[in-house]
């Protein structure tokens, strides 16, 4: 028994070695001497010097940033609603909003992808159109030209980050003591106050994975955003494909390991703060019950 | 406002905004499909897809076999890890995790740059002996061993890639079956084999057809990584729409009926899922 666990630990192991040794090639060779990266020749940052040089990169970056905040902002701000209101609907007409909601994220993602962008043309060709016909009626020419890039983008990020912030609301609107809203109420709270000032604060840690959820989706992106972005605009995963088609460099090594970085420490503070919020939680549960046997 | 109103309300927005770029999206591309460029009614997308027949049965083929190696990897692993610690478990899911949070296109690159001719396993073979080795048997020709812009490579990037799809609903069920069954079948009598093949292997069906869907899925419609590891010689059905919608061979109605008969595929899964019941809430928030 105790050798055949020591056998499956060694396996388990294994399969970390899989999953980990192409990260770590990766990040070992962004610190090589040399352009050909099979051969380590020597400790260098230069391929990260390169990449603060890198006008497309720090464009794709300034993108990729902007559209996930913005959409991460909008997406947990509708969610939140959502969930609310999914959550006060009777079965069947939840069940089914809760399937719609499941769509973007059950459906393969370049089908997402195009059926967007098939939206997008449509909508800006019919704008193109208006903008030519008020041209032609009235002589003046709106100096306009609608077609896609980072509107459309942040628009499919924002439809494709809500359904993740509903799904981490709606266990928190679960576990609300509905009475609490009424108990507030009683003690002469407006409506609008025991929502913002007792139901909110109830609902804060679930909004706020979301929101972090939401927002590493957006930074993740490449397939909704190839498709919806059109030719001038492109984030860090599309820059990162078409450097990758193009010829393989250091650069992109760099790139994996500055962001491989901010994932570690994004991870950790999710992690130490799911562990504090659980040690408060005993803690207040331990008060309590000391209060209780009093 | 009233509160009750308001919880009416809240969900208004956000359905308005469904409606639109949800529903709306998926109904064009159900009408291109069906349309020809000048827009009347046609069968002719589907019809033509023959040509495509070779690319359909590659796909199938392909994530396929992916999605078979991520089970044979992945159910050892995941059952492996149910019998640790849950301090160990904790510690564990969270590495099987973190490099699904790098991008899937980086992960992809990192094996371009370990599976090239000249590359870090190529260097590696010619150092231990073993090109010179083939060579002398004549096994091979070249003072590398060809693996990039192989279906292997593909593959093997589809089950690096998808693994922890595979790995993290198996975990969630088998660390939910309660361990008095398996007390209870050991009272009656049942060896470890029959335990793992009459309770645990069941039970654990739930998961095993979440993962199938959650590895299938992505492999069968990536582009990318055909495009990155298979040097675009071996297409797969995403390559095929991306051409259609963003490449040199511009026809979005053919590309949206090869959209239409992938949403189906998916559709029937998610049928045959829902029939097996729970297990997916869990791993879709990953």
């Amino acid at each position: 028994m105790r050798k055949a666990l020591g056998i499956s630990r060694i396996y388990n192991i294994l399969v970390y070695i899989f999953l980990y040794a192409p990260i770590l090639v990766l990040i070992i060779f962004s610190f090589n001497d040399s352009k050909n990266r099979a051969v380590w020749s020597g400790f260098t940052l230069h391929w990260y010097v390169d990449l603060l040089h890198n006008d497309a990169i720090i464009n794709a970056f300034i993108v990729t940033l902007g559209v996930s905040v913005l959409a991460a902002l909008v997406a947990t701000v509708f969610g939140t609603l959502a969930a609310i209101g999914f959550f006060s609907m009777r079965r069947k007409p939840r069940a089914f909003f809760m399937g719609v909601n499941n769509i973007p994220m059950t459906n393969a993602d370049i089908i997402t992808g195009v059926s967007l962008m098939l939206l997008f043309v449509f909508f800006t060709q019919i704008l193109n159109d208006l903008v030519y016909f008020v041209g032609m009626q009235t002589g003046f020419w709106l100096p306009v030209d609608f077609h896609l890039g980072f509107i459309t983008l942040l628009l499919a990020h924002i439809t494709f980050d809500t359904p993740y912030v509903i799904l981490s609301v709606l266990p928190c609107l679960r576990q609300l003591d509905k009475n609490l809203s009424e108990a507030a109420q009683d003690l002469g709270a407006t409506p609008m106050q025991a929502f913002t000032k007792v139901v909110l604060p109830q609902l804060r840690p679930g909004i706020i994975n979301g929101a972090i959820i939401a927002f590493t989706m957006s930074v993740d992106d490449f397939v909704i955003s190839y498709f919806t972005a059109g030719a001038d605009v492109s984030n860090l995963a599309m820059e990162v494909y078409s450097m990758a088609r193009r010829h393989i460099s250091p650069e992109i090594n760099a790139i994996s390991t500055i962001l491989f970085t901010i994932v570690m420490i994004l991870l950790i503070v999710i992690n130490v703060r799911s562990i504090r919020q659980e040690q408060a939680e005993a803690k207040r549960l331990h008060a309590l019950q000391r209060d209780a046997s009093r | 406002m009233n509160s009750k109103a308001f919880v009416r309300i809240a969900a208004a927005p956000y359905v308005v905004w469904m409606a639109i770029f949800v529903i709306i999206p998926l109904l064009f591309i159900v009408g291109y499909a069906f349309t020809n460029a000048s827009g009347s009614f046609t069968l002719e997308n589907f019809s033509n897809l023959g040509v495509y027949a070779p690319v359909f049965k590659n796909s199938f083929l392909q994530a396929g076999i992916a999605t078979g190696v991520c089970l044979l990897i992945g159910y050892p692993f995941a059952y492996i890890l149910s019998n640790e610690r849950p301090a160990v478990q904790k510690v564990a899911i969270l590495l099987i995790m973190l490099p699904m949070w790098m991008n899937f296109l980086l992960r992809t690159y990192a094996w371009m740059t370990i599976l090239e001719n000249n590359g870090f396993l190529n260097q590696f073979f010619r150092a231990i002996g073993l090109v010179d080795y083939l060579n002398s048997i004549g096994m091979l020709s070249t003072d590398y061993i060809p693996m990039i812009n192989t279906s292997f490579a593909v593959v093997l990037g589809m089950v690096y890639n998808y693994l922890p799809f595979m790995i993290l609903p198996i975990f969630t069920v088998l660390s939910g079956i309660d361990r008095r069954y398996i007390e209870a079948a050991q009272d009656l009598g049942a060896n470890r084999r029959q335990i793992f093949r009459r309770l645990i292997l069941p039970l654990s069906l739930p998961g095993v057809l979440s993962g199938i869907m959650m590895v299938f899925i992505p492999s069968v419609s990536t582009f990318a990584i055909s495009r990155l590891l298979g040097g675009g010689l071996h297409w797969l059905l995403g390559d095929v729409i991306d051409m259609q919608f963003l490449g040199g061979t511009y026809n979005p109605h053919l590309g949206s009926a090869i959209s239409l008969i992938m949403m189906i595929v998916v559709v029937v899964c998610m049928g045959i899922m829902n029939r097996f019941g729970d297990g997916e809430d869990e791993a879709v928030l990953l």
